[in-house]
């Protein structure tokens, strides 16, 4: 079955990340997530848009309503920076490349109940997480 | 651009924080409450969260950092009222704030700083009221 879409936010300002956070909190409230996985969701995301941002510049956050037999939230979060070179590390905690908490990649891989991280040095990353309902 | 109403009340600093602050505001707001902290020199510093809807890994990092810097100047830092769901996240993320005092509420954040600079504060209150000399 095909999932059901929000138009993707584009990630070029930090305005975009709360604007992503707030439209999937909007989705999942709609889908009848609990108050805490509306919450992680919606930090997972606001984690995983920043690194865009921090790390690509710019990129965009794909939402998606999943409607078949197992209904969730898919989010995809895709950026065409400069990629990840050793993943392994980057999932560390407290790992960072920019002196933050370097909790955003393993934070999020928490919170959410799948997590997919796509990568290569020069061809961007795609991150897919998914919270089943 | 965001605005955070601060008030102070006695000795400490109220700072509720109600919207969802980008990354600009975020550091305003830091740099605002360290200046008014010094203009004012309150004691303590009640910041509170409980419209917050989401706390990421950023936005706990600078509430950190401003109890840091509030502790530098010499004031107490209380965060009141994170929202149970925002708790719970924040323990997933791994955020765990430990050095950082909080409270259910405002109310019993106030009685948190009242005890953590209670007594100093009354009695340097009254017995020097003039002015602070300059350094």
């Amino acid at each position: 079955m095909k999932p059901e879409s929000i138009p993707s936010v584009e990630i070029v300002s930090s305005e975009g990340i709360v604007v992503a956070r707030q439209k999937v909190r909007e989705l999942a409230v709609n889908m009848g997530f609990s108050a805490v996985d509306q919450t992680r969701i919606a930090t997972a995301v606001s984690e995983l848009a920043r690194n865009i941002l921090v790390f690509a510049g710019k990129g965009k956050v794909a939402i998606f309503a999943l409607q078949g037999d197992r209904k969730g939230i898919q989010i995809v979060c895709e950026d065409d920076g400069p990629g990840i070179a050793d993943i392994e590390l980057a999932m560390a905690d407290g790992y960072s490349t920019v002196k933050s908490l370097g909790l955003g990649l393993p934070g999020a891989r928490r919170l959410m109940d799948e997590f997919q991280l796509e990568s290569e040095p020069g061809n961007g990353t795609r991150v897919t997480v998914t919270k089943w309902l | 651009m965001a605005e955070v109403t601060m008030m102070k009340i006695g000795s400490v600093l109220i700072v509720p924080i109600q919207v969802e602050l980008h990354n600009h505001a975020a550091i305003h707001v830091q740099e605002d409450i360290i200046q008014n902290i010094e203009e004012t020199g309150v004691r303590g510093l009640l910041i509170e969260v409980s419209r917050l809807q989401v706390v990421d890994s950023f936005l706990g990092r600078l509430i950190g950092d401003i109890a840091s810097m509030a502790r530098v100047m010499g004031c107490q830092t209380v965060v009141a009222g994170l929202q149970p769901a925002v708790a719970i996240t924040l323990m997933e993320l791994g955020l765990h704030l430990e050095d950082i005092h909080t409270t259910l509420n405002t109310e019993m954040g106030l009685e948190l700083l009242g005890r953590l600079i209670g007594d100093k504060v009354s009695r340097f209150e009254t017995e020097n009221n003039s002015e602070e000399e300059g350094g």
